[in-house]
């Protein structure tokens, strides 16, 4: 009896309707496979899922109506893209976890690269040799630099654009910070580099010099986000403290910053994570050592994502050992982001004064 | 929706309010008709046991103090609370005989037959005032010649008392108009898809008095080819433009709003069957 | 002037010698990183220049291929563009697509997650997503899809050429890129979509539209010059991402248009990593000089994409 159409109901394909255009699709994917690709299940898949919002569309059109069939068709197709989407990065997340799990051993968390002839004999064998502690080392040293650098001079940076700057020097202040967000990292590579010729003579490479390009870097996203944090506390608060008569830097400190504090904090760490796994201004500053180097200031480093490159582009004989190291410290560098980033969103959650959302 | 749709749906419509009415639908429109409505967000009841007719090509305003779900049931008569995750209904709401909510009815098209104005005006910001009135139609019509827009833009414009305000700056953003024009322009837009009712959600909270007598005196214009229904904070404007009111209270938070009672505007403002309703509108509460 | 607007601000005499003194010492503080700041950029110009200018001004005849600096960046500059055009033009649809897709298609609760993840992946380094491109996704498309287009699409320029069995081509380095800048994408164009106005979509609504009429209606007009612009921003990191090319890319010298096979112009920031380790002398400043080229390159994207950003806004709220 419902069946009957009314002046409300619009002509809808029902459950059985959508599941015969399902089957007609890979149906007909099948078809296109065995046509153009040869009969194999992958293409099967990749025809019918590349198949499918058309044959969303036309069914509905037949069926529906143009505007009931548009929507569907947007529908599927952002659906689809979505899982498009998902695909290679899920891909990617899986063949670090596996590929990187075979060395991600106590002689890749403790070992260097400095290898023995004896070492090398034991790789010939098909024994797990050579580690990234050094590399690791390195990468903390090189991206502490960087922190010490970037974040105080970001924060005071956005100290001076909210709370004292005006005109001019504000304005020149905010689009450089805009234009240094663009710089490529390898720019600010080369930067550093050409900075520390003047200062050490060419061809140097140092830890320091690794540290100032990646600061490069750091320094905007810094500001960025400490600048949104400074404005989003209420200036009822700093009226409040100078109507008390606290003076203004007592106030700033006193009042804006530990209001602000916790997503500071969050974008100084957000800010880490983004400069971790920078690899090309690192591949020109710091270069790569064998060994662990502690000091910044003299002679190359290596660092994990430098180290992951030249451990997959020059694996050296055998192949299969360089490039397991390399996957290794892919999946290092991807648990170290990971940790960071939910460090980062937990630290947010955490020290959020209450009261504030 | 093709030609041929359009045929056999107003075909229907006909055929079934002749059977219920014996009368053309086109010449009159039955109103709605709603019965044991309730209204949950999830599992909170917002609105219980709601009957109510509303007469068509009148204003029936709907009052109460805040809180007490007017607004919700005011969107649940043409499906916008639906907009809501989780929101839902149980029981009737009728629209010329049939349920808004029964089996396969589209919320598309009952938006199209049930249209509605907001509290606060809200043209589109990146299309100009005519492009504003013909949002709606533009959905349907693929193609629409430049006369008919025109003509349509025209009829629309003059139907809120707005044309002679704006016919030279039709071309202009909507947004730039001041608010008391901006809801009339959202009230032109929400005409030029010839509903059957038009709901509006406290349409004059956001202006000032000039304005609401502007938007007071096209309401009471428009009652001749609209059902309309009102929610207000402002009884005076009740008692001004209204046919019939419905007082809406709730016994406290979390507790459901509910009907205390429904007449006619002059009774209810002078005669009140309840107490809570005496009360209300003398301003004792809310 | 800024000094005296903080002392006018300060200068009740409430407040003691040392609040006025630790004033002046904070605001120093601050307003000295902010020029700090300047004086960098300004550096990183200054020594690009410096460093670089031996190079571009160079006698070809001596350095060891025999190309000025014009004929030797031209190609490389091509490859840059012609890389992140390849990654834009697939990236973008899809980016905007998934955050359509997480802001109104998704239940709310998943959208809050899949959002957190976008915003994950856009901190993986590019030299994970480097050797992913070359150990998955290059060998596949090496099998399944580079044999089939040189076969029955050459006719089409970009297909034409002997497809690489390797995989190494401009096409799987734009794909990568692609991965790479889409998270960017769709973490700017969510966050866009997200802000409009409860308000205009409920208009759209009630006037009897569908969802995606809705879309179309209020939330893409509203949104259209922040996407713009996250696409720009996606499309200057493209041009400057280093790793994920440097990887995958077999490159030749030359300008070419075909992307599928083992012969591809190389792109600035990876010529620059490929070469820049083994480098010395003049080689060094011209390696630079192609820094500073690609520096300013991205430096008008940006502000191209800083200007749609800036347009936009001022017409949303006016």
């Amino acid at each position: 009896m419902s069946t009957l159409a009314t002046s409300m109901t619009s002509r809808r394909m029902s459950n059985q309707g959508h599941v015969a255009v399902g089957l007609a699709t890979v149906a007909v994917g099948f078809a296109v496979s065995a046509a153009l690709n040869g009969l194999s299940p992958s293409w099967v898949i990749v025809w019918s899922f590349m198949l499918y919002p058309i044959a969303v569309y036309v069914s509905s059109r037949i069926l529906e109506d143009r505007r009931q069939a548009t929507d569907r068709l947007v529908r599927v197709s952002v659906t689809l893209a979505f899982v498009v989407v998902v695909l290679p990065l899920a891909s990617l997340v899986w063949t670090v976890i596996r590929e990187g799990a075979a060395r991600f051993d106590a002689t890749f968390l403790t070992g260097n690269m400095r290898l023995t002839p004896e070492d090398l004999a034991a790789q010939n064998g098909g024994e797990a040799v050579g580690g990234a502690f050094h590399a690791m080392v390195g990468t903390l040293i090189v991206t502490s630099v960087a922190a010490l650098i970037a974040i105080p001079l970001g924060l005071f940076t956005a100290i001076y654009l909210v709370e004292y700057g005006r005109g001019r020097l504000v304005k020149a202040i905010t689009s450089m910070v805009d234009v240094m967000t663009g710089i490529p990292s390898i720019v600010a590579g080369l930067f550093s580099y050409a900075l520390f010729v003047l200062i050490l003579g060419p061809g140097t490479r140092t830890g320091l010099a690794g540290g100032v390009a990646l600061s490069v870097l750091m320094t905007p996203v810094v500001v960025r986000s400490a600048e949104e944090m400074l404005r989003l506390v209420p200036n009822e608060l700093r009226e409040a403290s100078y109507a008390l008569g606290v003076p203004r830097w007592k106030t700033i400190v006193k009042v804006v910053l530990p209001t602000a504090i916790a997503g500071i904090l969050t974008g100084s760490t957000l800010a880490i994570a983004r400069v971790i796994g920078e690899t090309a201004p690192l591949l020109v500053t710091v270069g790569l050592a064998q060994e662990t180097n502690l000091n910044p200031f003299d002679g190359r480093m290596t660092t994990l994502p430098v180290y992951t490159y030249y451990q997959y582009v020059q694996p050296g004989i055998p192949t299969d050992a360089g490039q397991s190291r390399a996957w290794a410290a892919a999946l290092m560098l991807v648990i170290i982001v990971a940790v960071l980033f939910t460090l980062g969103r937990v630290l947010a959650r955490v020290l959020q004064p209450k009261g504030m959302r | 929706m093709n030609d041929a749709d359009q045929t056999t749906t107003t075909g229907s419509v006909t055929r079934m309010t002749e059977q219920m009415t014996g009368v053309g639908a086109s010449e009159t429109p039955d109103g709605l008709r709603v019965s044991d409505l309730n209204i949950y967000y999830g599992d909170f009841l917002a609105v219980r046991k709601v009957d109510m007719t509303i007469e068509p090509r009148s204003i029936t305003a709907l009052i109460g103090p805040s809180g007490c779900g007017k607004s919700t049931f005011l969107r649940s008569l043409n499906r916008m609370h639906e907009v809501i995750p989780g929101a839902r209904v149980e029981g009737t709401v009728l629209l010329d005989g049939e349920d808004i909510y029964g089996p396969g009815v589209d919320p598309v098209i009952i938006r199209r037959k049930i249209g509605m104005v907001f509290q606060r005006p809200n043209p589109f910001p990146t299309m100009s005032i005519a492009e504003n009135v013909l949002a709606g139609i533009r959905l349907n019509s693929k193609r629409l010649s430049k006369s008919a827009a025109d003509d349509i833009v025209e009829k629309s414009l003059r139907g809120a008392n707005l044309w002679d305000e704006v016919k030279n700056r039709l071309d202009q953003p909507g947004s730039g108009l001041s608010g008391g024009q901006q809801q009339r322009l959202c009230i032109a837009r929400a005409i030029a898809v010839e509903p059957e009712v038009l709901l509006m959600d406290e349409p004059c909270s956001a202006l000032d008095p000039i304005s609401t007598m502007a938007v007071e005196a096209l309401m009471l214009e428009l009652k001749s080819e609209y059902t309309i229904v009102i929610v207000t904070h402002n009884m005076q404007q009740a008692a001004r433009v209204s046919d019939r009111t419905a007082f809406f209270n709730i016994d406290g938070t979390g507790q459901p709003g509910y009907v205390v009672e429904m007449d006619l505007t002059e009774k209810i403002f002078s005669n009140p069957t309840e107490k809570a309703t005496s009360d209300y509108v003398t301003g004792r509460f809310g | 002037m800024t000094q005296s607007t903080i002392e006018s601000a300060q200068g009740s005499g409430v407040e003691g010698r040392t609040g006025r003194f630790g004033d002046r010492i904070f605001a120093g503080l601050s307003k000295g990183a902010g020029v700090l700041i300047l004086v960098t950029l300004a550096g990183v110009a200054l020594f690009l220049f410096r460093e670089g200018y031996p190079g571009i001004n160079v006698d070809p005849s001596e350095m060891d291929g025999s190309d000025t600096f014009i004929q030797y960046v031209g190609p490389l500059v091509f490859g840059t563009i012609f890389a992140a055009l390849i990654a834009l033009a697939i990236a973008a649809p899809l980016a905007i697509a998934v955050a359509l897709f997480i802001s109104h298609y998704a239940p709310r609760r998943v959208a809050r997650t899949l959002g957190y993840l976008i915003d994950l992946l856009a901190a993986i380094p590019s030299v994970v997503f480097g050797i992913w491109g070359i150990r998955v996704l290059a060998p596949l498309l090496a099998q399944n899809v580079y044999p089939w287009l040189g076969d029955n699409a050459s006719f089409i320029p970009l297909f034409s050429g002997s497809a690489s069995t390797s995989g190494r081509t401009m096409l799987t380095a734009g794909m990568v890129l692609a991965v790479v800048i889409l998270p960017i994408i769709t973490a700017i164009s969510r966050e866009v979509f997200l802000q409009t106005p409860r308000l205009h979509e409920e208009a759209s609504l009630a006037l009897g539209a569908t969802k995606w009429e809705m879309i179309r209606q209020a939330v893409i007009p509203y949104g259209r010059s922040g996407v713009i612009s996250g696409a720009m921003l996606g499309l200057g990191r493209a041009l400057g991402e280093t790793m994920a090319v440097a990887i995958i890319l077999s490159p030749s010298d030359g300008y070419f248009w075909s992307i599928i096979t083992n012969q591809n112009s190389n792109t600035i920031a990876s010529n620059i990593a490929l070469k820049f380790p083994e480098s010395s002398g003049l080689e060094v400043n011209r390696l630079i000089a192609t820094g500073l080229v690609l520096f300013v390159i991205t430096f008008g994207v940006n502000a191209l994409a800083r200007r749609v950003a800036a347009a936009g806004f001022s017409g949303a709220d006016g």
